[in-house]
């Protein structure tokens, strides 16, 4: 493919056109397609206020998994001259089960982070930013930290950046283990050198957040769009969805599970989920039939055949009873028994527990032992109606964050839509003889 | 029972720290402690390199001894005490030798969902042993973790830095035989 033709395609899929040409990862062919014209755009032209208001106007919606507009992230930030130390940390935590979209970003487009980052930086008048990185991604932190030592050559990073008078330093940080890092006040106690425990909010971490100071925490896939909507506009990103979603931009969407082609697509932002399933992903492979699926990771609520033709977005799928979370659809198929795959799931977050709050650290292994007893076909009749109490008292506004309601969420939906499958787990009482 | 008596005597000696011979006091290597140095360049406080301080230890000597602890907290300036809970907290500090190789499989539902079962039983037959244990000749242990990002190419399991996907329980066999 053509340098040409690549930036026409970059101004249609703005994340995965330099990808999908295969073009080397290295700084001179990020910069032949345009690369860090953005950064110089924004150094010469803009004041941080431009860049914000650019990246609120465009309703970029944070791609973490819980849709927060980003430019209203960014402007709780306190500016001025008087600011003081301020820091971006990229979330690039991505352990949620069934999420492989950041992977593919850091792995393949490292400079795209890099200058999302040094924009969003300025944007907020940071000072330093931290890549907060999974410690099993090991590619993606070679790719980053061998990208991160040529914009440091070219002197797009570091003290008085092109001449702009601005600074900012750009690090990774590898982690070691722990989903829990990737809930925003953990990761920044983790970041910090602690326990990955979460903190009460307010204040929040654009206020006080690393070391007491302003701190903004983003989304790798978010900050990879804030370059392509500095260049070409908040309106062009409005229309990348093509009508199909009140929403912004593209979304790389997934799909896993028995299908065809499992993979990553960058797509308008509401596509629909069958379009997801059925035309990028092949449809199912032979003799199996789609039983129901998660939207976007084990924190979300299943939805059945029925919702396929939900546009995937933010408010759609939140009004159909779950939530896009992460966008990456994982397809469960007719020899699954949701006994046992509730079991994995709550195994997991069980396991992930932080262990700060109790109705998270006891309630999750309740459930777990629970449904291992459904799953032996030792259950007590009861435990249906316990483990439907769990979701309350595990859920929403009971704990110190989001992660046991998030894993309340495959269990409500799973007992709702599947319940047969859960009494079918009960012991028979013995026979009178 | 009488004729074990003396054995667990040193044994729990040992476990205290008190054998017979005199230990050598523990001290981080130079490059363990440059690396660490620079580690520190990073962050505003030193305590935010305790992570990557307890993982630059672990790269060179497989695991983060007891004794280590001490020294790395002085450089960092926090106790003893606050580094072993941070240690203790993440789940890839191991706190226990562990075998030349280290097997990391994804136990999580994409995983799980497309054969998952088979390649745990599988691994823990051709290995001899379960999850958290090493095998004897000290050249495997084997752990489950996370989802790793691999979905699309499940079931997935990482090999010390390396990423092995499209596992089949015929297919394991010669993933592992590169690890020797």
């Amino acid at each position: 493919m053509s340098i040409a033709s690549v930036e026409t395609e970059l101004q249609v899929k703005p994340l995965t056109a330099r990808i999908n040409a295969k073009l080397p990862v290295d700084l001179k062919s990020y910069e032949s397609t345009g690369g860090y014209q953005a950064l110089r755009t924004t150094l010469k032209d803009l004041k941080p206020q431009d860049v914000q208001s650019r990246v609120k106007d465009s309703n970029l919606r944070g791609r973490g998994g819980a849709g927060f507009p980003t430019g209203i992230k960014w402007g709780l930030v306190p500016m001025g001259p008087d600011a003081g130390a301020k820091y971006l940390v990229c979330n690039a935590d991505e352990m949620e089960p069934n999420t492989f979209k950041d992977r593919l970003l850091m792995e393949d487009a490292p400079h795209q982070l890099i200058e999302g980052m040094l924009v969003a930086g300025y944007a907020i008048q940071a000072t330093a930013g931290y890549i907060f990185l999974r410690g099993e991604y090991v590619k993606a932190a070679q790719r980053l930290n061998a990208a991160l030592a040529e914009a440091r050559a070219a002197g797009l990073l570091g003290e008085n950046i092109l001449g702009s008078g601005w600074s900012f330093t750009l690090v990774v940080h590898t982690g070691a283990g722990r989903y829990i890092c990737g809930e925003e006040t953990a990761l920044i106690n983790s970041l910090e050198g602690r326990r990955a425990n979460p903190r009460a909010k307010p204040p929040f971490p654009q206020i006080a957040g690393a070391w007491g100071r302003p701190t903004v925490v983003n989304n790798v896939e978010s900050l990879c769009n804030i370059a392509p909507i500095v260049l070409y506009g908040a309106d062009w990103f409005k229309g990348l969805s093509q009508g199909k979603s009140k929403d912004g931009g593209t979304k790389l969407y997934g799909a896993s599970g028995r299908v065809k082609r499992g993979g990553i697509y960058e797509l308008p932002i509401g596509t629909s989920a069958r379009e997801i399933l059925e035309e990028h992903a092949g449809g199912m492979r032979e003799g199996y039939t789609l039983k129901c699926w998660l939207p976007g990771g084990a924190s979300t609520d299943f939805l059945m055949p029925e919702h396929l033709d939900l546009a995937m977005d933010f408010d759609t799928i939140g009004k159909a009873g779950s939530r896009m979370g992460t966008g990456l659809i994982l397809a469960l198929d007719q020899t699954h028994n949701m006994v046992s795959i509730l079991r994995n799931l709550q195994d997991f977050f069980a396991r992930e527990s932080c262990g700060w709050c109790t109705p998270c650290r006891d309630g999750l292994p309740w459930g777990l032992k629970m449904l291992r007893a459904l799953e032996r076909g030792e259950g007590r009749a009861e435990d249906i109606e316990q483990l439907q109490r769990l979701t309350v008292l595990a859920g929403p506004g009971k704990t110190f964050c989001a992660h046991a309601p998030g894993a309340m969420e495959p269990l409500q939906s799973a007992l709702k839509f599947f319940r047969s499958e859960f009494e079918a787990g009960i012991k028979k009482p013995a026979q009178a003889a | 029972m009488s004729t074990a008596t003396s054995d667990n005597v040193i044994k729990l000696a040992e476990l205290l720290g008190q054998s017979g011979s005199a230990k050598t006091p523990f001290v981080l290597s130079e490059t363990e402690k440059h690396e660490i140095e620079h580690e520190l360049t990073h962050f505003p406080d030193g305590r935010a390199a305790s992570i990557e301080a307890l993982k630059i230890v672990q790269k060179h000597r497989g695991w983060v001894p007891d004794e280590a602890l001490e020294p790395i907290a002085q450089m960092i300036g926090i106790s003893a005490a606050e580094l072993e809970g941070v240690a203790t907290f993440y789940s890839l500090i191991f706190r226990k030798p562990v075998g030349r190789h280290v097997i990391k499989v994804c136990d999580s539902i994409t995983c799980f969902a497309v054969g998952y079962e088979d390649i745990r039983v599988a691994l823990e037959k051709q290995l001899g042993i379960a999850y958290g244990q090493t095998t004897a000749d000290g050249r495997f242990t084997l752990l489950p973790i996370c989802c790793i990002g691999a979905c699309d190419k499940a079931p997935a399991m990482m090999i010390d830095d390396d990423l092995h996907h499209d596992l089949t329980p015929q297919n394991l066999a010669s993933v592992l035989e590169a690890y020797k």
